[in-house]
């Protein structure tokens, strides 16, 4: 970039000094463990919407999303559409339950329905596995943009973003990054938004171009007008398993989970559930404009690499000042993404990790909660980090995609059976997380980290390579079908206390029931 | 026996209760007796209903939308205003229709708890 890395380095100081003020804020407000963990259960709907809608847009929003239309077109905008489209599936299903349930985490959540601890542990790995896996490309994206955006070397970047997220999760736990996160939401709405409209007016002022061009000069405008994949019926297959994991991988994600549980009730976490699936559509209206404007003023980026559209953009449209301003925007804006995802994901793998495994030293009172939460806390966001600093290049869409494929092939199942299936038991539903688990995060892992995707290029005329790499589409409905199958199988083993635990689920807070 | 010249006292002689009283409904589902087990179910059963129909909304809608391109590229080729059909429906149109399904859903599943709630306030029979 030949711009100077001035407004970068300013909007990056600045987001950075609102995010440790706001943390340092909620600190002054968190005084006990379950402020840490649930932010004490009383997180009023509209600041929660906020906070989840703050910690959901990640970088791949933020600039994967538009760079990713500029070079496909119209099959990508099965993203954003499937990111939101997956809160209306939890505002649905699972919303309300989840919170009524009473439980900390997605463990908590299936130890208490199916009174297992096997069970427990699986999916206590597997919140560490959907949490890594998501935090990873967060800390690569970081490096990559502080490189594009200021010319900072690599390592930067994840240092930076590790340090700021661990001095703000240690610090305030659930509490204080629920403001941040809140906070985030709209400097990231702003920060998108803003450039946009200005690029747009610009590009009006300079007479419209392109748009009288539809048919002629780009011979491609027909695969980037199609909402389908190329390729035919492969073209298709990618397309369906990219919305089955959108849609039903949104409620296994860990950090978008573990709010839930800081809504006052259940009809609070709906409200939440509906509030969020507004403000990602407002988020989400905006990406377009970038790829659309990237295709006419931007047409080498469509060639290469094009996370950096975002950042670039308004250096290709325009001069001098208002350049300089509008890439700090979008920098702040990018920088608060990778921030608040770590910082949500780090909240949820670090409560996992303090009552699974740090906890145990906590229950024999050798640790007390919160002190458990920071070294768990250390450990949540040191090996993502330090993973992505020994420069394990894994591709940063690709992994984010996986950690839906494996969030939608194991906790959807165990979700939607757990609330609405009473006769789900411990072994269908440790069956099911165990194919739905390797099912996904084993095909797709091989393709990532060995050649096995280039051997079996041509194997079966390239659908072995697509079925290993896209797996949602097979695992989801193979990792239900297990759990249904085996539970069938093994009807002794409902838990006894399955009624009561429905009632609890799915009673109005309203009733006075016995909820177990 | 008493001693004589003092009356014996009156006792009340009653049965046991030919039918148990009446209970709370929600002491019903406390006790998972057949007519609690049938309050739980029939929430279960509305509750699902409508969480089907707004995902069958979803799957209409948004779902089927790659296959009927992939049966009539042809459609892809539309523009309107300048822009392409695909772009509209998917980039566009899509959010306000997911918010009006969520919305319709939240109704009517606070409705549904609010028909239980008073349901189970009301002491049975």
């Amino acid at each position: 970039m030949t711009a100077s890395p001035v407004p970068g380095v300013v909007a990056i100081v600045l987001v950075t000094a609102a995010t440790l003020a706001i943390g340092t804020w909620g600190l002054r407000l968190s005084r006990t463990t379950s402020d840490f963990f649930v932010a004490s259960r009383t997180v009023d709907p509209r600041l929660n919407a906020s906070a989840i809608g703050g910690e959901y847009l990640s970088a791949a929003s933020f600039l994967g999303v538009a760079g990713l239309l500029l070079v496909s077109g119209a099959d990508m905008l099965w993203y954003p559409v499937g990111w939101t489209a997956g809160f209306l599936v939890v505002l649905a299903l699972v919303a309300a339950p989840l919170r009524r349930s009473g439980a900390y985490t997605l463990p908590d959540f299936a130890e208490a329905r199916l009174g297992s601890r096997s069970v427990r542990t699986a999916c206590s790995l597997l919140v560490v596995v959907i949490g890594w896996l998501y935090l990873l490309p967060q800390f690569q994206g970081a490096g990559l943009t502080l490189g594009a955006a200021v010319g900072a070397p690599y390592w930067v970047g994840p240092l930076v973003v590790g340090g700021v997220v661990l001095a703000n999760v240690t610090s305030g736990g659930m509490r204080s990054v629920t403001f941040v996160q809140a906070f985030q939401y709209w400097l990231k709405l702003t920060a998108l938004l803003l450039p946009a409209v200005v690029l747009a007016l610009v590009w009006l002022g300079d007479g419209r171009p392109g748009a009288q061009e539809t048919s002629g000069p780009f011979p491609d405008l027909v695969s980037w007008s199609r909402p389908v994949a190329e390729g035919g019926g492969q073209g298709l297959y990618v397309t369906y398993s990219v919305i089955v994991a959108t849609f039903l991988g949104t409620m296994g994600l860990p950090h978008v989970v573990v709010r839930f549980y800081t809504n006052p009730d259940g009809r609070a976490a709906r409200r939440t559930t509906l509030a969020v699936l507004g403000l990602l559509s407002a988020f989400y209206l905006v990406p377009p404009v970038y790829g659309a404007l990237g295709r006419i003023y931007a047409p080498d980026l469509a060639a290469g690499g094009s996370d950096g559209l975002v950042l670039q953009l308004p250096h290709l449209m325009l001069d001098g000042l208002g350049a300089d301003l509008l890439t700090g925007l979008v920098v702040a804006g990018a920088f608060a993404a990778f921030l608040s995802t770590s910082s949500g994901l780090s909240v949820a793998v670090a409560g996992v990790l303090s009552q699974d495994l740090v906890g145990r030293d906590r229950e024999r009172g050798r640790l007390d909660g919160v002190l458990a939460f920071r070294l768990s806390a250390i450990v949540a966001v040191g090996v993502p980090c330090l993973t992505a600093l020994a420069g394990a290049d894994v591709g940063v869409a690709r992994t984010v995609g996986l950690a839906f494929a494996v969030a939608a092939s194991t906790f959807c199942p165990l979700l939607l059976l757990g609330i609405w299936w009473p006769r789900l038991t411990d072994v269908g539903a440790l069956a099911g997380l165990v194919v739905g688990g390797l099912g996904s995060a084993g095909a797709a892992g091989l393709t990532l980290a060995t050649d096995l995707g280039d051997r079996l290029d041509d194997a079966w005329g390239g659908w072995a390579r697509l079925l290993l790499e896209q797996p949602a589409a097979w695992s989801v409905p193979l990792a239900m079908a297990t759990m249904v199958g085996i539970s069938r199988a093994t009807p002794r083993r409902v838990p006894r206390h399955t009624t009561r635990f429905l009632v609890r689920l799915h009673a109005p807070e309203a009733v006075e029931l016995d909820r177990g | 026996m008493s001693g004589a010249g003092t009356p014996p006292q009156r006792v009340r002689v009653t049965g046991p209760p030919r039918r148990r009283p009446p209970l709370a409904r929600a002491r019903e589902v406390d006790q998972e007796t057949p007519l609690g087990e049938l309050y739980l179910g029939s929430l279960l059963r509305d509750q699902l209903a409508i969480a089907v129909r707004t995902l069958a909304w979803i799957v209409g809608g948004l779902g089927l939308l790659p296959l009927v391109f992939f049966a009539w590229p042809a459609l892809a080729d539309h523009v309107v205003l300048g822009v392409p059909v695909a772009w509209w429906l998917l980039g566009v149109l899509a959010y306000p229709y997911l918010l009006l399904v969520g919305w319709r859903h939240l109704r009517r599943a606070e409705r549904t708890e609010d028909a239980f709630t008073e349901l189970m306030d009301e002491v049975g029979r």
